[in-house]
């Protein structure tokens, strides 16, 4: 008892829940990675396919019974009432039942990808060798036995589906697969490249047109100018359309017949097809090698299928060349500023002032400068210039609607107060000696801090300037309203002059996780996607945050030594 | 911060003559080239420096500039003066929608459409009144049909339409060429044998009609027509009504000395205003099944001494404006009370400065909920209903007005003089809807029972009223940040308590950046989480997470007394402050065991289902996205922010007064409580503010974790709707510079100016308090 009571007297529980509160964060951080780690990357291993038989009971009469061939997703306990509740009869009276969430795949013959099952009606369960799991350009996953492969309709290989050992028409079919993904490469390339140009050409000829009628100076001789190069153009459109044409038909020349749940066949274009394998015959080796060929997919591909699969390259890319841009324009104003902070200011109410305006820019939230940059940017400055300089577009906007531009400059002035705060943190360990003797070596004040100063702070610079793309990169609020889009055509840096469109929206990760998981129509599906990029984001900042608070720690070190 | 900056003294001083460093021409142009870079470069950077502030202002001043002219009230400026001469007295006035034609409907049964212009007649069409009968009485169905009604000396009564074809000519111009429609037939229907018709109303609808009017012995009929759907009438030929089926109804019983009729926009309700100011509210419905109509209600829309002076409808039909002989505009609509339906005052407009003087007309706007009135003085008042708000009020007619028309949009009125005199002016009035009372109080909407805050920006129909009550947004933003408060406040403060002053500075080192790390998580990464995993997560593990709200804490301090009983021998091998790590695997262990707790739990006491326990034994609703995940979510959001400015405040606390403190012998639990947490508390205080500001501003979360339903109800089993994430949801589908778009900048400078206040006294806060640790 004495024992308790002075256990309580010392304060000791108190200071012991206290430092429960730091371990709750720690769980609370580490448990949020692992669980983003877990969904997001676990997603892209090739799950064995499985075979069961489901027979759930009926209130009277022989249970239904049917088969089931799909990936086994998850499972969770769940009381009785929402069994019941859900219009499903349970046989027992225990309070909790365990069901099953297993992706049946097959949308265009089942509806929907997914099924809850009840593990007790579950039995049954083989994993035969030749199930086989096609991810498909659309209508999402396949499952089933490859029966017979065609070419042209006639009959190339056969197998049969109980016997697995029977492997014709699998190996008939993998070189297939591989043929007609080459070809539709060959397509998306020739569309997005040599067609994507004339259509761009076309459109820029288009836009001079209506320049040269706007300034009255659509003289005959500049519109027959224009008129041959538009036929040039055309022409060269029409041979690409006529390759476009013939690999088509190339594409097109095999099928596959094959076998889903419950004996239904079906035959699938192999053109359809992106990836086909057997998962429950892989080894670990070969299924890594699936798992890389995933994993890559998913960061260099486009994504198909309404975001929810595939790849998000142009999410990435958009990412990464807005955060680009930004820190161009980020960095000069926030340097200059913690330079006149720290250098120049005399410390008094001013300096006062300029702290208190950058702790609000710090403070502001992120979706007022989003209301602030599509009022003052885009509809103020944007529809401006397309008045003064983009007059032949009108009245389709140019700089006047959402872009890469305004985007930018949004979220640079969203963290300039992280440039700033950094650099002044670092301007302040420069020891004052050194300054000094520049300066009584007749060094002006500028040469001093452009010579000395500067390059001694540029970690600190560095460091504010990775904090600053950290914290653009997670950000999405104003992005919404300031450019991003949920399926941009084009990314925002390619072959056609000027290359680089600050006018184009762009696709960014951040949105691209919101997008997908919130507004998508196939959320189900589509979720280990979202965890996925979630995790690709997460990493992203984690690592730019890590990188900028190591090397401010290095510098740290450095004038510790400097200031002896 | 400490540092002061170099003095700013010139490097070069000017050479003096005779220097002991005689420098060439050369050189000293180098030099001053040199000055003058120097020179160049204070000024950029001093510019560059004050640019922070500009940029600040430049966000405050712009966001004000959009909402400016929400609170900006009309501008009228004159257009034309012209006369119309030797016209019949005025039945009805109106405006064209482009505002070029007018037309005015007179007494004589002639329609005549002039140029606003000058005046100059357009056409002038006679209305076909049968033979021998005269114009006894005038209703109008509403300006956006055009249809209206002559009530006739023969007991007839003539539905017509005054309407316009637009045509583009050449060059695109527009050209309108005004005609007169009868929608319902060219014959007239009859209301009374061979009396006359001496009060009308009129409603139309799709294919219907109805009719209510009384004869000189004050008996009030009915009569509906609908689109005749018997095959052998359309055959029957001849007859230009054979299309139209009739029923007529009288309504028996006492209705008092009727002065005038309305029929309200359903044809279900007859208001029916007597000459001492008495309405009847009448519901004519039974009345065409086999009934008779029943009063409902009846009140006295004035008090005594006034006389009802000019009535009209508002946009959409359901509420009534009346003017009096004092000046006033009341609204009045039908609510439902305890089942039966009364008519109730739901605003009054007051006369302003001009008491007393009678209101002569009243009209109505065809696209907003705004009205216009004239007084006997020439005054003419704009009003909106729903903001209880007088747009301007300004002498607008010298003479004496007689009749008022303002147009479909309300950018032009008309004024008709007694002596044939009309006036014309064009109205800017952009944003009626805005006032204090529309944005912050409770507000009586069209069809609800009873003044209530609501936001509902947009619909589909024309006639719809608005409803910008920001209060719901401003109370889910304020709910949100409360409930993330109540998780980060308790876990930051105390986590920066333990790691600024107990934890072992080998574990501070990992720790604050797992904290930072914890910061920079993309608020959408945490949202998509709140909303995709922890709601529904939630929903079915109510239970368990409830307990590890009580079994947590409970195990802590288990742990902590059954430490403190371990042998010294185990003990002394972990040194002082790495209590947080040894917590690790403990709440770990009771996160794990809560569901195998809390599954039995739930069956016994609450049904197998906790969440429809909620519901149906408490009614308390249980919305999957609520507050309980947003507060979880942002709570996370916010720890880092509070953690590290906390932190920083107890670890900034001088040593030399703890360690007095503890030479004294204080335990350090002792000295935390007496010395660092009162020298500390402003800046967790800050801290405090800091975190809230950021909980308010968020909108990701937010957006991805709530059902985004702007309610005001505090239960934290229920979603809600914030400034920020509504602005996020409305923002793009705005039109630019309209009403809708101002205000959500509106509710954007409302953040702006909360996280600017907060931000700035903490920061003040923080000012102070580094000064004062300075001098300790």
């Amino acid at each position: 008892m004495t024992a308790l009571k002075k256990f309580f007297a010392g304060g000791t529980p108190w200071i012991w829940i206290n430092a429960g509160a730091v371990a709750i964060s720690i769980i609370m951080t580490v448990g949020l990675l692992l669980l983003l780690a877990y969904n997001g990357l676990g997603h892209f291993w090739p799950k064995d396919l499985m075979l069961a038989q489901y027979s759930q009971p009926v209130e009277s009469g022989e249970p239904l019974v049917r088969e089931i061939i799909g990936e086994r997703v998850g499972n969770e306990k769940v009381t009785a009432e929402r069994i019941i509740s859900s219009g499903i009869p349970v046989t027992g009276d225990r309070l909790m039942y365990e069901r099953e969430l297993v992706k049946i795949g097959n949308r265009d013959l089942n509806g929907s990808d997914f099924t809850w099952l009840l593990t007790d009606y579950l039995d049954n369960i083989r994993f035969p060798e030749n199930l086989t799991a096609f991810e498909r350009w659309e209508w999402g996953n396949f499952y089933g036995y490859v029966r017979e492969v065609r070419e042209v309709g006639a009959t190339v290989a056969v197998s049969d589906p109980a016997n697995s050992a029977d492997t014709a028409a699998w190996d008939a079919l993998t070189e297939r697969v591989a043929r007609a993904v080459a070809i539709h490469d060959e397509i998306a390339e020739l569309e997005k490249g040599a067609i994507g140009e004339v259509n761009y050409a076309l459109e820029r000829l288009r836009l001079r047109q209506r320049g040269l009628e706007l300034r009255d100076a659509d003289t005959p001789e500049a519109l027959a100018t224009i008129e041959s190069e538009r036929a040039e153009w055309d022409s060269r459109y029409a041979v690409l359309q006529e390759q476009l044409q013939e690999l088509y038909a190339q594409i097109e020349r095999d099928t596959v017949v094959m076998i889903a749940m419950n004996g239904q066949e079906t035959e699938i274009e192999v053109s359809e097809i992106v990836r086909a394998y057997q998962p429950n015959g892989m080894h670990v080796g070969s299924k890594l090698i699936v798992y890389a060929q995933k994993l890559w997919e998913f960061l260099s591909d486009d994504p198909r299928e309404a975001n929810t699969e595939g790849g998000i390259f142009p999410a990435i890319f958009g990412t990464v060349i807005m955060v680009l841009l930004m820190s161009v324009l980020v960095t000069p104003f926030g340097v200059i500023a913690a330079v006149y902070l720290r250098e120049y200011a005399r410390q008094g109410v001013i300096t006062r002032i300029i702290r208190i305006a950058v702790n609000n820019l710090a403070g502001v939230p992120s979706i007022v400068y989003g209301v602030f940059g599509l009022g003052f940017f885009i509809y103020f400055i944007g529809a401006e210039v397309d008045q003064a300089f983009y007059a032949e577009a009108l009245p389709a906007p140019t700089f006047g609607t959402p872009g890469m531009l305004w985007a930018a400059l949004t979220l640079a002035l969203l963290t300039v107060p992280v440039v700033i705060v950094s650099t002044e943190e670092g301007l302040s360990r420069i020891p004052r000696s050194l300054r000094e003797g520049s300066l009584a070596l007749g060094a002006t004040k500028f040469e001093t801090i452009w010579r000395v100063v500067l390059p001694m702070a540029s970690p600190a610079i560095m460091t504010g300037m990775i904090l600053a793309v950290a914290r653009a990169a997670g950000e999405v609020a104003p992005l919404m309203l300031v450019g991003v889009v949920k399926l941009a055509p084009a990314l925002p840096l390619d072959g056609n002059y000027p290359y680089f469109h600050l006018d184009q929206k762009f696709m960014h990760l951040g949105f691209h996780i919101y997008d997908v998981g919130f507004q998508s129509p196939n959320v189900e599906a589509a979720r280990p996607l979202v965890f996925a990029t979630a995790f690709l984001l997460v990493m992203i900042t984690a690592v730019l945050n890590q990188v900028a608070v190591s090397i401010r720690n290095r510098l740290r070190e450095k004038y510790k030594s400097l200031d002896m | 911060m400490t540092e002061l900056p170099l003095k700013n003294t010139p490097a070069h001083p000017a050479p003096v003559a005779g220097s002991a460093f005689p420098a060439s021409a050369a050189t000293l142009s180098r030099r001053r080239f040199r000055h003058f870079k120097d020179k160049l470069a204070a000024v950029s950077i001093a510019i560059g420096g004050m640019s922070v502030i500009a940029a600040v202002l430049l966000i405050f001043l712009y966001l004000v500039y959009e909402v400016m002219p929400l609170f900006k009230g009309a501008v009228i400026q004159p257009i034309s003066e012209f006369r119309l001469e030797g016209q019949a007295p005025v039945l009805h006035l109106a405006l064209e929608e482009r505002l070029e034609v007018g037309v005015r409907l007179g007494a004589d049964g002639q329609a005549v459409y002039f140029d606003t212009a000058d005046g100059e007649v357009v056409s002038s069409i006679a209305l076909q009144i049968p033979a021998g009968q005269t114009i006894a009485s005038f209703a109008l169905d509403t300006d956006v049909s055009g249809i209206f009604a002559l009530g006739l000396s023969g007991g007839d009564v003539l539905i017509a339409q005054y309407a316009y074809d637009v045509s583009f000519g050449e060059n695109n111009a527009r050209q309108v060429l005004p005609v007169v429609r009868y929608p319902f037939g060219e014959s007239v229907f009859n209301l009374f044998d061979q009396q006359s018709v001496t009060k009308l109303s009129v409603r139309s609808g799709t294919g219907e009609l109805m009719l209510a009017g009384t004869n000189e012995q004050g008996a009030v009929a009915l009569l509906k027509a609908s689109k005749e759907t018997n095959l052998f009438s359309a055959f029957s030929g001849g007859s230009a009504d054979a299309g139209w089926e009739t029923e007529v109804a009288t309504i028996s019983g006492a209705l008092p000395d009727v002065d005038q009729l309305y029929l309200d926009v359903d044809r279900r309700w007859l208001f029916a205003i007597g000459t001492t100011g008495q309405l009847s509210l009448v519901d004519v419905r039974p009345a065409f099944s086999g009934g008779t109509a029943v009063i409902e209600d009846e009140v006295a829309l004035v008090e005594a001494g006034r006389q009802i002076t000019a009535v009209d409808f508002l946009l959409g039909g359901i509420s009534l404006l009346v003017g009096d002989s004092e000046g006033s505009v009341a609204q009045w609509f039908i609510v439902r009370r305890d089942g039966n339906f009364a008519i109730e005052k739901v605003r009054d407009f007051d006369a302003g400065a001009e008491d007393g003087n009678r209101v002569l007309d009243l009209s109505s706007e065809q696209r907003r909920k705004n009205f216009v009135t004239i007084n006997d003085q020439g005054y003419v008042g704009i009003y909106n209903s729903t903001a209880h708000r007088r747009v301007a009020f300004e002498r607008l007619s010298s003479g004496v007005p007689i009749a008022l028309a303002v147009s479909a949009r309300g950018d032009g009125v008309l004024i008709e003089n007694e002596d044939g005199s009309f006036a014309f002016w064009s109205v800017e009035n952009e944003h009626p809807e805005v006032s204090w009372e529309a944005l912050w109080e409770k507000v009586w909407y069209e069809n609800y029972q009873e003044p209530e805050y609501i936001w509902q920006s947009s619909a589909a129909n024309n006639d719809f009223e608005p409803k910008y009550s920001l209060a719901p947004l401003a109370f889910g933003t304020l709910k949100a940040a409360f409930y993330a408060l109540l998780l980060a406040a308790p876990l930051a403060v105390c986590g920066a308590i333990f790691t600024g002053y107990f934890m072992a500075p080998a574990m501070r080192r990992n720790v604050k950046p797992l904290v930072e790390l914890m910061g920079a998580m993309p608020t959408v990464v945490l949202g998509f989480l709140a909303g995709l995993w922890l709601a529904p997560f939630l929903e079915n593990n109510l239970l368990s997470v409830l307990s590890t709200l009580v079994l947590v804490p409970l195990s802590v301090v288990l742990a902590a007394f059954a430490w403190t009983r371990l042998p010294d021998s185990v003990r002394f091998r972990i040194p002082d402050g790495w209590e947080a790590g040894l917590l690790v695997p403990v709440i770990v262990l009771v996160c794990l065991l809560a569901p195998v707790i809390a599954g039995p739990i739930e069956v016994v006491f609450f049904a197998g289902d906790m969440r429809s326990w909620l519901t149906n034994e408490l009614g308390i609703p249980y919305d999957q996205r609520n507050a309980m995940v947003v507060g979880l979510a942002m709570g996370f959001a916010v720890i880092p922010t509070i953690f590290s400015i906390a932190e920083d405040a107890v670890f900034t606390v001088p040593k030399q007064l703890t360690y007095g403190s503890l030479a004294l012998g204080a335990t350090p639990w002792q000295t935390l409580r007496r010395v660092v947490l009162p020298t500390a508390s402003p800046g967790i205080f800050s801290a405090l503010m800091i975190g809230m500001g950021r909980a308010v501003g968020e909108t990701m979360i937010v957006l991805m974790a709530t059902g985004n339903t702007p309610i005001m109800d505090a239960n934290v089993f229920e979603g809600m709707r914030t400034l920020a994430a509504n602005i996020a949801v409305e923002i793009p589908e705005s039109e630019v510079a309209s009403t809708h778009y101002r205000i959500l900048f509106l509710a954007a400078l409302v953040l702006f100016m909360f996280t600017f206040v907060v931000n700035t006294l903490a920061e003040i806060i923080r000012q102070r308090l580094r000064r004062k640790y300075s001098t300790i």
